[in-house]
């Protein structure tokens, strides 16, 4: 029998390695692990050292920046100038109206328009968003929930009339409609309606679009609404179980999908207690796959996930702080084996980022990669006894929590999501650990500098900040206007009607016919209300 | 004086509820009535909201910039109701926002890292302004 050791030197020997001088500054040289012959090695089951024998000797992480505002010609030249300065994948960030499926000149999007995103109608906007980037080169992520499978239909359209087909993407959608219910909160049809939606946008990546990412199961902003590390990952985790029951449930085999689940998680400022959760995440995720949904594909067991640092560790209190503070989040998540990494820019406690404190915190990330040297070792802190108990407990108290979940749905795990979000369970839980956290900082048990401590410097001038103004609302329903009066009005409307017809049959994957509603530039409020008629709206029972 | 009666509400689409709901629990343990609206609220609601259930102040949770725009538009619909009730803010604005949001009407604006205390003082202190003027 060949030791955990000798496999994984088989494996690393077969990996490609990037071209870099893998030692000290002082030039002792460095192994690309540390451990014990018959231990756990990275690329091994249940992958707690990182999901690939080499790690980042092969490929660094991809520095993968959010970014998105004004009209899609505006967040197409913010795309155009991350790619120039060294940013490997672009990650699309849609304002409110676009999140909650309404058009730029719906009343209700009054004054929300390109404001906290880029603002998406119509096709025609997809096609200024990409223009001129090659899609089948760069990946890219969008971050949409709601209206996931529509604005992933406009993309699809767009990719393929500027001549790049549908299989050759690679990318991923956010899509995780549950920890909008629990966190984010930007829903807009009933729990079960939208999963039906997440199901048709699995099964379609599944058989047509092998290097998509079908959902990006994310505990940021589980975190950011203010949980726990342990809930981020516990709930992150059940979340997953749910859309792979959801799956298995629409007849898909697990092998078919899970390879393209893949996660999103917050990095936050308790350092070792992150490292920690990120092992945790990969060895649970594991461990159910193969147990319990019978996962025979390593790639279906691997946990792989991008990291964004904490947004609401940022303080709007001398802001350059926050440089710091984002490194060293940025830090947990690469020495935690990220896949890819959002670093925040200083200014994000105020408003959208400048273009200078966004490349700061691009900057940051590659101070990382190329400076430290800490990219040369694949989980450098396994081993290390206080990681390895933080760990172990991390899981531990996730297991308790997926008990609870799974009692709540009477064994079914994704029955249990719909019904703690129902019963407001999980909402309770991040409102109390949130309220908690901010008595521990009223109380100055927990100290934020500059907040609570170390104000001197408070009062100084503020740094510059990104304005938007509403001419840019004005713009973009200028620009929807022009669509509208240049777009066959019988296509849409009978391509409407069909996708009405088939929202009201649960069997029938709504991905084709919102293809061609895409095609044929129907808005996305029209489609979105279309498909209301026949879901119905969410609402949520207001608690604190 | 205890037991006034605030409205906490969330308008427009932002869906950022973390603030608002540590802020109604700080001020509903500081012994206030502190109602809260839920989200995606319109100016006209909150307006109607705060009328109907005879608040005395109204506070409005704001973290998507679209503050410059919802906030003066809940001003506008309270007054037009005949109601005199102070509308503060609280939420992610930039200073350069500040002058012009107490133009439009607003009594106060809270930003990021306001403490407990602050938070109880400035409300106070706006009801006061309130029962003086």
């Amino acid at each position: 029998m060949p030791t955990p050791r000798e496999i994984w030197e088989a494996e690393f020997g077969a990996a490609p390695r990037r071209d870099a001088d893998f030692e000290t500054m002082s030039g002792i040289p460095v192994e690309p692990v540390y451990g014990t012959d018959d231990g756990e090695f990275p690329g091994q089951f249940p992958y707690t050292r990182g999901p690939y024998a080499s790690m980042y000797r092969s490929r660094l992480w991809t520095m993968r920046m959010f970014a998105g505002f004004g009209t899609a010609e505006d967040t197409n030249w913010r795309f155009k100038e991350i790619i120039r300065a060294g940013g490997g994948g672009l990650s699309t960030a849609f304002d409110m109206p676009t999140l909650l499926g309404i058009d730029s000149d719906d009343p209700m999007a009054l004054g929300e328009v390109g404001r906290c995103g880029v603002a998406v109608d119509t096709l025609a906007d997809m096609e200024d968003l990409y223009a001129d980037i090659d899609l089948g080169e760069v990946t890219t992520s969008m971050t949409i929930n709601s209206p996931a499978a529509v604005i992933f239909a406009m993309f699809v359209a767009q990719a393929e009339k500027a001549g790049i087909p549908r299989a050759r993407l690679g990318g991923t959608l956010q899509n995780d409609i549950l920890k909008e219910y629990q966190a984010q909160k930007e829903f807009v049809f009933p729990p079960r309606q939208s999963m039906r939606l997440v199901r048709d946008t699995i099964a379609f990546t599944s058989a047509e679009m092998p290097r998509w990412h079908s959902v990006s199961i994310s505990g940021y902003h589980i975190r950011e609404a203010g949980s726990t590390a342990v809930e981020e990952l516990a709930f992150t985790l059940a979340n997953g179980f749910a859309y792979v029951e959801l799956a298995l449930a629409a007849g898909l085999p697990v092998d078919a999908f899970a390879p393209r689940l893949s996660f999103f998680f917050n990095a936050h400022i308790d350092f070792f207690e992150e490292i920690a959760k990120y092992r945790a995440a990969r060895r649970i995720w594991a461990r159910w796959m193969r147990d319990r949904y019978g996962a025979e594909d390593p790639r279906s067991m691997q946990c792989r996930f991008h990291t964004q640092t904490a947004g609401v560790s940022l303080t709007a209190q001398q802001p350059e702080l926050n440089i710091a503070r984002t490194a060293i989040e940025a830090l947990a998540g690469v020495l935690g084996g990220t896949q890819s990494l959002h670093t925040n820019s200083m200014d994000e406690a105020m408003a959208l980022p400048t273009e200078k404190a966004a490349r700061i915190a691009l900057r940051t990330q590659q101070i990382i990669a190329n400076e430290t040297n800490v990219a040369h070792v694949a989980d450098p802190l396994g081993g290390s006894h206080y990681v390895e108990a933080l760990t172990d407990e991390v899981e531990r108290q996730a297991e308790e929590i997926f008990a609870h979940i799974e009692e709540l749905g009477s064994g079914s795990m994704l029955e249990g999501a719909i019904k703690g979000i129902e019963e407001n369970w999980f909402q309770g839980r991040i409102s109390d650990s949130a309220f908690e956290l901010e008595r521990k900082v009223n109380e100055g048990r927990r100290i934020i500098v500059g907040v609570n401590a170390f104000t001197e410097g408070n009062e100084e001038e503020q740094i510059p900040l990104l304005r938007i103004t509403n001419e840019d609302e004005q713009r973009q329903r200028k620009r929807l206007d022009a669509v509208r009066d240049r777009r066959d009005e019988s296509k849409v409307n009978a391509v409407l009607e069909r996708l009405r017809a088939e929202a009201a049959d649960p069997e029938i994957n709504l991905m084709p016919t919102l293809i061609e509603a895409a095609q044929a530039y129907a808005t996305l409020g029209e489609i979105m209300s279309t498909m209301g008629s026949v879901f119905g709206r969410h609402v949520e029972v207001p608690t604190f | 004086m205890a037991g006034e009666r605030i409205l906490v509400a969330k308008v427009g689409l932002d869906g950022h509820d973390r603030g608002v709901k540590v802020v109604a629990r700080i001020l509903r343990d500081a012994g206030f009535e502190v109602i809260y609206t839920g989200l995606f609220q319109t100016p006209e609601t909150v307006a109607a909201a705060a009328v109907d259930e005879d608040v005395d102040a109204i506070g409005l949770s704001m973290l998507s910039g679209a503050h410059m725009t919802l906030a003066p538009a809940v001003v506008e619909a309270v007054r037009a109701r005949g109601a005199d009730i102070p509308v503060m803010v609280g939420g992610i604005v930039p200073n350069h926002d500040l002058d012009e949001l107490r133009a439009a009407g607003v009594s106060a604006v809270l930003t990021p890292g306001s403490t407990a205390e602050q938070i109880i003082d400035e409300v106070r202190r706006v009801l006061d302004a309130e029962t003086t003027s």
